[in-house]
């Protein structure tokens, strides 16, 4: 445990000042080179981008060693050229969240899953699996959550049309009129 | 100590048809003039004429006798349902909505649409409510009564007229002074029970015919729950034989027509609720509360669950039978407790006044005892729409582990009671 | 009698929206649950890419109706750290009596949907008359009792009119007397309601954090963690008040939800007759925000049944490129079978109202 945690075992319900820079300089000494770009965005959050390879080890080492026991948010965006899924962590004992910015390739839109970490990352994955199409590899059930169970698209992709972008066709036009 | 406003039923029955014979009477000797067949019919209808053949007296023919018990119970059964039913409801829906701060139901006779009700300028929904009832039946009335495609049909539509016929038939014997009853049974008592007790049975038919996975659940429950809680019913009512050595409704009344103890012109009557019996009655009317299926015991109706529980799949007036007669067996759980532990219809001693030797009545039987059945149902509907429900479970456990031990308690105080001189029987 | 599946829903008098709750019961006992959800689906994070930032928040109000400022507030306050503007301070302090009004309405409808549920039929009214009064607040400030589309990207859309102070303080001196006075007697001195809502639907601490329980639910657990605390944002900081946490051990059960919950209430209105005081008297209350906007920006917000987190990323657009939104009850619904398991079926319906779905925010 690090001198950031074992400062106050019990969560106080207070954030404490200057966490993130401890634990963005603890984040750095032991994932040096996969980071990256690792950086303070402002106080309290701390932000990251890695390979999708890293990131059991990484959220492993956030939970296991800095007590980041609350997954609050998975998201997943679709670059067009590649996804990203973002993962918001955060900490109850000292208020600071780690958001971890995985990239995957366009092509093969696999990730490890986080359920065996965190049990929040259940039913969250299984909304990104539905509305976006990333799998997530080793989710013990990756079905449809929010649309209906034999629905054919991944919605949130740029490829899914946009309401306004579909062309809405008169039937006097479909016959030949203006 | 009290008087009653009908002495005696039968006495105004008989007096009602031999009027009505009377009239008939001079219609047919009206027409004996023109058609001469007929004197001899007029002359059975006719007292004078049956003395002067040497017949018998026209009430002892058992034609009069049959159509005076049939006023009889129709008296009775109309007071009972329809007096009584519709004023105990428009009581409950006022009541309950002023302790919601809503006023409640406004449907009364300005809100009918035909003269002289309609007048211009006047709230048509502003009334006391009265009509609201009335209206509701009729709506009831006019809807389609639906059977599931699966139920079992026969116990399917046999179940409401179970329930309904059970429950009226408690008030057959059920007096509401001492005068005004149709039949004075000397197991009177035990009977009122039984007919109580069939209605469980309806329940059970209710939930099981219709083929639904919730009317089940909500059936069997209720079978459970009203089965534990009539144990400590009936032991609280031996309890009380005990006391009265009687089951005749009518003499359990009259031995608590007398002072307790007297303050000079006040007085506390002999009520069983003043006696060693005070346990019983709070085991038999929390037991009551549960057979009423009143919340905080209403769990097998409990639409929070179970959409309607027992009564999801009923429809029109067949809904409207199962669902009114809760009241009406409202009304004769409250008679019951008025009756067995309150003094029943005996009101204080300067409420009548002797006329030649004869009571007459300022404030009669009947409407003390209205008034005690009407201020005990208050009560329930009050608990009733103050506390959540109980649970199925812990119903159960409070039937069967707290009641019952209290009313055995009860049969020991007042064997105790009994055979230590602290009271004598009767 | 074998188990069988029970559907409770998704037509079904008392669970509270549109949702499907499928039970397994052994007799009375249930052994599993599994939640179906997704009937309210409207596709918001679609919608709200082909929209401009500001006209977003007619959506974002519509995503759990009952609590509608601060879910539109959630998304403001994530635009503008996505922007990098900051709302004026007598704006920062209209925006936090507008969160606490709404929290205390929502608060007020679970508890009227929470009564009738344990078959307390006369809380429902009762309630919703209180109701009434912080619907009449809400509407003095903003126009409308619900769905307000109140709060702006950069402060409120308007201010405060001039008989609010006066108004806010009477009706919230007429509710106080009424919390410590009828509810507290009908529902936390009632023995019944202890019977039904003691030792029910325990979830442990432990378990409630990983599963990412939030708000008033992870309180009862036990653990002291209020994002107006911990995280502070708008002037939360200069106001004094105790996040409401069970103390007495680790309870978790359906009766430590609704102390919890009742309690803020109380809490709620203190804030509002601190912010009424210390607010700036006069002051501008709203800042223009560009129209368009690159970056992401996230927000994290103590709605009323939990965190409610929105992330934005923006293109250089006018609109958002990806709106993300994190409802809490999303994430309680996860944790609701294990909560469920073990109780009896009578249970279910206390256990998942103490819970406050609202059905809106859980589908988007």
């Amino acid at each position: 445990m690090s001198a950031v945690v074992t400062a106050s075992p019990s969560i106080t319900g207070r954030s404490v000042p200057g966490a993130e820079k401890e634990v963005l300089a603890q984040l750095q000494v032991a994932f040096g080179s996969k980071l990256k770009d690792a950086k303070i965005v402002r106080e309290r959050l701390v932000q990251l981008v890695i390979d999708r390879a890293d990131l059991v080890p990484l959220c492993t080492y956030l939970k296991d060693t800095l007590g980041f026991e609350h997954l609050s948010c998975v998201t997943a965006v679709d670059w067009k050229d590649h996804f990203e899924s973002i993962y918001h962590i955060e900490n109850y004992y000292n208020g600071c969240m780690v958001q971890v910015n995985a990239q995957i390739p366009y092509d093969d839109p696999k990730i490890a899953t986080l359920t065996g970490l965190w049990h929040a990352a259940d039913f969250l994955e299984r909304e990104m699996w539905d509305l976006m199409g990333v799998e997530y590899t080793g989710h013990p059930n990756l079905t449809r959550i929010l649309l209906p169970e034999d629905f054919k698209f991944h919605p949130l992709r740029k490829e899914f049309a946009q309401e306004v972008d579909r062309q809405y066709i008169t039937r006097r036009k479909l016959r030949g009129g203006k | 100590m009290s008087a009653p406003l009908i002495p005696n039923l039968f006495a105004v029955c008989e007096v009602l048809v031999l009027a009505i014979v009377w009239i008939i009477d001079q219609i047919l000797y009206a027409l004996a003039g023109l058609i001469p067949p007929l004197t001899g019919m007029a002359q059975w209808f006719d007292p004078v004429a049956r003395q002067r053949l040497g017949m018998g007296p026209l009430e002892s023919e058992l034609l009069i006798v049959l159509i005076t018990w049939l006023i009889a119970v129709t008296v009775i059964v109309i007071w009972a349902t329809l007096v009584n039913l519709l004023t105990m409801m428009w009581v409950e829906r006022k009541f309950y909505s002023r302790l919601q701060d809503r006023y409640g139901i406004m449907i009364s006779i300005w809100s009918l649409p035909f003269w002289p009700f309609n007048r211009a300028g006047r709230p048509t929904h502003r009334g006391t409510g009265y009509l609201q009832n009335i209206a509701d039946g009729v709506k009831l009335l006019q809807k389609e009564n639906i059977t599931p495609r699966n139920a079992d049909s026969a116990m399917f539509h046999i179940s409401p007229v179970l329930i309904a016929s059970s429950t009226l038939m408690i008030f057959a014997a059920l007096p509401w002074s001492s005068g005004f009853y149709v039949a004075n049974l000397d197991l009177g008592i035990l009977f009122i029970f039984a007919a109580f007790s069939l209605a469980p049975l309806g329940i059970l038919i209710a939930g099981w015919s219709a083929n639904n996975k919730y009317t089940l659940v909500g059936g069997l429950r209720a079978a459970a729950m009203l089965m534990a809680y009539e144990i400590p019913m009936i032991l609280s009512v031996i309890a009380l034989v005990f006391f009265t050595g009687s089951l005749n409704p009518l003499t359990i009344v009259r031995q608590q027509d007398r002072p307790l103890i007297s303050f000079g012109a006040l007085s506390i009557p002999a009520w069983y609720v003043f006696s060693p019996q005070i346990l019983g009655f709070i085991v038999f009317s929390v037991s009551m509360m549960a057979e009423m299926e009143r919340i905080p015991f209403d769990i097998p109706e409990a639409e929070a669950e179970l959409v309607e529980g027992w009564t999801t799949e009923y429809s029109g007036m067949r809904f409207g039978l199962v669902f009114g007669f809760k009241w009406l067996r409202m009304i004769a759980g409250a008679a019951l407790i008025a009756i067995l532990y309150l003094g029943g219809w005996s009101g204080p001693v300067f409420t009548t006044l002797s006329v030649g030797g004869v009571p007459v009545p300022i404030v009669p039987e009947e409407v003390w005892f209205l008034l005690k059945i009407y201020l005990i149902s208050i009560v329930f509907i009050w608990i009733s729409w103050s506390v959540p429900r109980v649970r199925i479970d812990q119903i159960l456990n409070i039937g069967w582990k707290k009641l019952i031990p209290y009313s055995l308690g009860a049969i020991i105080i007042a064997a105790a009671a009994i055979a230590s001189g602290l009271w004598s029987v009767g | 009698m074998p188990e069988f599946w029970i559907n409770m829903g998704p037509q079904h008098p008392m669970t509270h929206g549109l949702w499907n709750m499928k039970v397994k019961v052994d007799g009375e006992t249930v052994t599993d649950a599994k939640p179906e959800i997704g009937y309210l689906h409207r596709g918001y994070e679609k919608i709200m890419e082909v929209r401009e930032f500001q006209k977003n928040v007619v959506l974002t109000d519509r995503l759990c109706y009952v609590s509608s400022i601060t879910w539109s507030h959630a998304y403001c306050l994530a635009v503008e750290k996505m922007m990098g503007i900051e709302t004026p301070e007598r704006g920062q302090w209209i925006r936090v009596v507008a969160l606490e009004l709404q929290r205390v309405a929502s608060h007020l409808m679970w508890l009227a949907a929470y009564g009738p549920d344990l078959g307390l039929l006369t809380g429902l009214l009762w309630a919703l008359r209180e109701r009434e009064l912080f619907l009449d607040l809400i509407q003095l400030m903003s126009g409308a009792r619900m769905n307000q589309n109140y709060p702006r990207v950069g402060g409120v859309r308007n201010d405060l009119p001039d008989n609010f102070e006066a108004m806010c303080r009477r009706s919230i001196e007429h509710f106080l007397e009424k919390v410590d006075k009828e509810y507290q007697r009908v529902f936390q001195e009632s023995k019944v309601f202890h019977m039904r809502t003691e030792g029910v639907g325990k979830i442990s601490a432990a378990e409630a954090i990983n599963w990412g329980v939030t708000g008033p639910n992870l309180r009862a657990c036990g653990v002291n963690v209020d994002l107006r605390r911990l995280d502070p944002y708008e002037v939360y900081e200069e106001i004094d008040f105790e996040p409401q946490v069970w103390h007495d051990g680790g309870a978790g059960d359906s009766y430590a939800r609704f102390v919890c919950r009742f309690n803020e209430l109380r809490e709620s209105c203190h804030i509002i007759l601190q912010a009424l005081e210390k607010m700036p008297k006069t002051g501008p209350y709203r800042v223009k925000a560009p129209r368009r906007a690159e970056g992401e920006g996230y927000a994290k917000t103590e709605d009323s049944r939990g965190e409610a987190l929105f992330y934005v990323i923006g293109d250089g657009d006018d609109r958002p490129y990806r709106v993300k939104i994190r409802s809490p009850v999303f994430c309680t619904m996860a944790a609701t079978p294990i909560m469920l398991r073990g109780n009896k079926l009578a249970d279910s319906v206390a256990i998942l109202g103490s819970v406050d779905v609202c059905v809106g925010e859980m589908d988007k």
